[in-house]
């Protein structure tokens, strides 16, 4: 009689949730979430804090307010990361919120098809204003125009 | 939704509500960014038509949307922070359920600040 071999993993062996090792496409999705999320704190309280709280809050925004911020490259390079990680990591979220929820495969498809197409045409529309911007337009009314237009 | 025909072992509690609430937060502040690069964008249209849409943000409505904007910002944000602790700091798992709460605690102080410095903003004293 031949005693029947079984094979027990050793229980120092760590469970693997799926059969994915190393970096992958998801594992950076995730280090991206974290890394990304911890600027946008910084940047986007620091956005908050000067458009909402300094001066007249949201009463003072105007274009001569936008035009005077982009005028410095400081505030062109802040509000560029912004928009760029702001819609990567929240398209990332919708993304993950768009895998939970729809369950058949085709709507998971348009869904982020709509969603990517939402993402780039954001990002692409909102980097060609910051760097085609003019805060001084010919023939436009000079009292809505920012102070730095003047002479 | 999940679909476990029983319980699950995370079900409830501070765990759960803050993973729900970050994640309506979450859609409803990009839905809001969507918008707001698109009437930024009237910048290279026009000051008047810049001005004319930006407007609509400072009518009551809209000022009142905006706390609650605000509100979904700040707590997404401190509840992200709380979350790569989880995630990094060897005892987040352990003082998880503290951490929410100072995130409810740090959230209440900064809106009451927020508060009514806007609606001074908004209704001008």
């Amino acid at each position: 009689m031949s005693t029947p071999i079984t094979s027990i993993p050793d229980p120092s062996t760590r469970y693997r949730r799926t059969g994915l090792r190393g970096p992958n496409m998801e594992m950076l999705s995730w280090m991206f979430m974290r890394a990304s999320g911890l600027l946008l704190v910084i940047l986007i309280f620091g956005h908050l804090f000067v458009n909402l709280w300094l001066g007249e809050g949201v009463k003072g925004i105007d274009f001569g307010f936008v035009a005077g911020k982009w005028a410095n490259p400081f505030w062109q390079v802040w509000d560029l990361l912004m928009l760029w990680l702001g819609l990567i990591h929240g398209g990332n979220g919708v993304r993950t919120i768009i895998n939970d929820y729809a369950r058949s495969n085709r709507l998971r498809l348009v869904l982020k098809g709509l969603l990517y197409f939402a993402v780039v045409v954001t990002i692409v529309l909102g980097t060609l204003v910051i760097f085609t911007f003019d805060p001084c337009p010919v023939g436009a009314d000079p009292s809505l125009l920012p102070s730095l237009c003047e002479g | 939704m999940a679909s476990a025909q029983s319980g699950t072992l995370y079900r409830g509690r501070e765990g759960m509500w803050s993973w729900v609430a970050h994640r309506i937060s979450g859609m409803l502040i990009f839905l809001f960014l969507l918008v707001h690069v698109l009437d930024t964008a009237l910048v290279r249209v026009s000051p008047e038509a810049y001005n004319e849409v930006i407007g609509h943000y400072k009518t009551i409505v809209f000022g009142l949307g905006e706390i609650g904007l605000v509100g979904a910002v700040l707590f997404h944000a401190l509840n992200g922070l709380r979350l790569i602790l989880v995630d990094f700091w060897s005892k987040g798992t352990q003082h998880q359920r503290g951490m929410f709460w100072g995130v409810v605690i740090v959230w209440v102080v900064l809106m009451a600040g927020f508060l009514p410095r806007h609606l001074i903003h908004m209704f001008g004293a």
